[in-house]
């Protein structure tokens, strides 16, 4: 990769950081400062406007540069994973998305503690959505950093840091000078080019193979040197019976984990109503859909006009592929084309990344200030508002963010995304589902579920491959590695609804029928809906 | 739809009232009586829908509306059990759970079969159906398939059975709401 790739690649990027900017400042200047304007934008924006942010919220770099990676490398395999990120979709849409705009107001734990005893609900959503959004967003930093380096040819340990820095202090400005609105015009800005970059290079792929989808499929089965088996299942998670129930359990939680991810639950929000948030929900679909068949023609197109082999040369674990796809269609490297379609994949890529994590870190400062800071402060220290608290949150999670970041530095990212989607999946979805749906449900069996999800999802990973007793472990010299699987949804997730379930059933608590009656009417009609 | 935005722009007041409004939540802790009046639910309601009154919910520093607001509340919650039981809310539930439940069971089924099959049985998925094509692609992108279809199905069903009904019941509740709280804002 020579210095003209990087050059453009600089000089777009810089671009996409001025625009973005620009647009803080602009939506700043104009701001209230209201907790309404500051975690939900002012709720006035478009079903479309807001399709287009969900989208950009969820199509993270993991997918972009991830899952094309992983079916450059293992074909069908990688598949797998877009089709459960797409699914939990139908999840979403029907069980949650209408639902929660219609009885929540910034936050998760609005909509249950609502029915709740406000102050131990608070607390137990709050810190479960604090936790998912930051391993989420350390998933995020940790491939900003590896990638951003790798994608501007400097590997240095230095490199690295300094890129994880300059994203987290980014990702503070924009969400503690913009809130909800700036962020929702960056995933907006960011869902357009990662969708034009997208459709361009599946033009390309197409083009050249003249339209011939079996021709793509078996060059690229030919060149992986797999044969026919690169088109079947098997080939990463094949094998050993724990590596299949591992994939199982990651299937799993992808698509229960992303109906409980605190920023694409509080996108909801900054709609006006329920039927607005349902049309968002369908627009993403739509863009998330698309995008992801598109994902797939790249991974094929990677395999078969790199090769695995080159791209694997590049990046151990494929996040290079469509980089190196971009260089190949635009001619290979020294030409033009290829500079500029490699600059442009690359600048993509930073925004992508960029624009994820603003909106990952507004939900958690929401989660701080709004949950955790309102319900834990002492009631007589000195006031303050909670929009200037919010402000302060997203800053201290920016710094845990990067630090984190930097420690992680090494660690897989897929592996980080899975478990954010597991926490997710086994401490927010239970609890979710049983406030809005059954009748009994109690205070107790509220916290239960939260902390019976999140604490089993959490220690069932130390006890993982991930963290001890396996070669690319984080900590590889010691072994206290007691459960075989790296994703703990499959163990978790049950575990998280049986303690909902126990919780209420053990509980003296007489269920407030009111209550519950007040929170199906809202739920379904959107009275008094903010 | 628009007046609930406008209120809140415009009666939402700073920064300052909002967190107020939450820290006294936090206050009250347990589930003392007066935790559920503070329900931000509740402020919206009793400010009065669509009118801008500029003061951001209740002004709890007021202590002689307490005891007609404790009553309006308790009439309130009425009023919810009250839209509960009717049968036009009935209606408007079982038409959604009758789409939603079997919607979910079966895509559920479907992606849950998908991922086993395709873990556990691979070499039925790497039967050739046409050229390249064999019955994981054709299970992978059916997956594609049905979503798209089963988003289109759900948008559809909401549009025509739900929206007209739930919004009738809407107003109808908050006029009720509003009717139980009389005079309070």
């Amino acid at each position: 990769m020579t210095g003209h790739h990087q050059t453009l690649a600089l000089v777009l990027f810089s671009a996409f950081v001025a625009v973005t900017l620009g647009i803080t400042t602009w939506v700043s200047r104009k701001r209230h400062g209201s907790a309404e304007e500051f975690y939900a934008g002012g709720r006035l924006f478009s079903p479309m406007e807001n399709g287009f942010a969900i989208a950009g919220d969820y199509m993270s770099a993991a997918s972009f540069l991830g899952v094309t990676g992983l079916i450059a490398l293992f074909g069908y395999d990688g598949l797998l994973y877009v089709v459960g990120f797409l699914v939990a979709w139908l999840v979403v849409l029907f069980l949650v998305a209408e639902l929660v705009r219609n009885c929540g107001r910034f936050t998760l734990a609005d909509v249950i503690a609502a029915r709740m005893t406000e102050r131990p609900v608070r607390i137990a959503v709050g810190t479960s959505s604090v936790t998912v959004s930051v391993l989420y967003l350390v998933a995020q930093m940790v491939g900003a950093g590896s990638l951003v380096a790798l994608l501007l040819g400097r590997t240095s340990e230095a490199a690295q840091a300094w890129t994880v820095i300059g994203v987290g202090a980014l990702m503070v400005i924009y969400v503690s000078l913009g809130g909800m609105r700036a962020t929702t015009w960056i995933q907006i800005v960011k869902a357009v080019l990662l969708l034009s970059g997208t459709v361009a290079l599946t033009v390309l792929v197409l083009l050249h193979f003249h339209g011939d989808i079996d021709r793509l499929l078996f060059t690229a089965a030919e060149r992986s040197g797999h044969g026919k088996a690169f088109l079947a299942p098997g080939l990463k998670y094949g094998g050993s019976w724990s590596a299949r129930l591992d994939f199982i359990s990651l299937g799993l939680a992808l698509v229960l984990g992303t109906a409980g991810l605190p920023h694409i639950l509080s996108r909801f929000y900054t709609v006006p109503t329920a039927r607005a948030a349902r049309r968002s929900a369908v627009w993403s679909i739509g863009l998330i859909g698309s995008f992801y068949l598109m994902t797939i023609v790249l991974g094929f197109g990677a395999a078969a006009l790199v090769g695995p082999d080159a791209v694997r040369a590049s990046n151990a674990s494929g996040n290079t592929a469509v980089p190196l796809l971009a260089l190949d269609l635009g001619g290979g490297a020294g030409s033009t084309g290829g500079t500029v379609l490699f600059a442009i994949v690359a600048a993509v890529a930073f925004a992508t990344i960029l624009a994820v994590v603003a909106g990952i870190t507004l939900a958690s400062s929401a989660s701080v200030a709004h949950d955790l800071y309102a319900t834990l402060r002492r009631p007589h220290a000195r006031h303050r508002g909670e929009v200037a608290v919010a402000r302060t949150a997203a800053v201290g999670i920016g710094v845990v963010a990067i630090a984190l970041g930097l420690l992680a530095r090494d660690m897989n990212v897929a592996f980080l995304v899975g478990l954010a989607f597991a926490v997710a999946a086994s401490a927010n979805l239970p609890v979710l589902l049983y406030s809005l749906f059954w009748r009994n449900f109690t205070t107790r069996g509220a916290v239960w579920a939260v902390y019976g999800g999140l604490v089993p999802a959490l220690a069932l990973v130390v006890l993982s491959p991930v963290v001890s007793g396996s070669p690319g472990a984080l900590f590889p010299g010691v072994d206290f590695q007691y459960f075989p699987l790296q994703n703990p949804g499959i163990v978790s997730v049950p575990l998280g609804f049986l303690a909902g379930w126990l919780g209420t059933v053990t509980s003296d608590e007489v269920p407030d029928e009111a209550r519950h009656a007040e929170t199906e009417v809202r739920s379904l009609t959107g009275a008094g809906a903010v | 739809m628009q007046s609930s935005n406008g209120r809140h722009r415009d009666g939402g007041g700073g920064s300052e009232s909002s967190s107020g409004r939450h820290e006294d939540q936090g206050e009250y802790g347990t589930a003392s009586r007066e935790v559920r009046y503070e329900d931000p639910w509740y402020d919206a309601l009793a400010s009065g829908w669509g009118e801008p009154d500029g003061t951001g919910g209740p002004a709890p520093a007021v202590p002689g509306a307490r005891a007609g607001r404790e009553e309006a509340a308790v009439r309130a919650r009425d009023v919810y059990l009250e839209v509960q039981r009717s049968a036009a809310f009935q209606e408007v539930r079982s038409r959604y759970r009758r789409f939603v439940v079997p919607g979910v069971a079966i895509f559920l089924t479907w992606y849950v079969g998908y991922v086993v099959t395709a873990t556990t049985a691979p070499g039925l998925m790497a039967r050739p159906v046409a050229g390249a094509v064999n019955v994981a692609m054709v299970a992978g992108l059916g997956q594609f398939l049905t979503t798209f279809l089963l988003t289109w199905a759900y948008a559809r069903h909401a549009r025509l059975r739900r929206d007209r009904a739930a919004l009738e019941l809407r107003w109808d509740t908050q006029e009720l709401t509003r009717g139980a709280r009389g005079g309070v804002s």
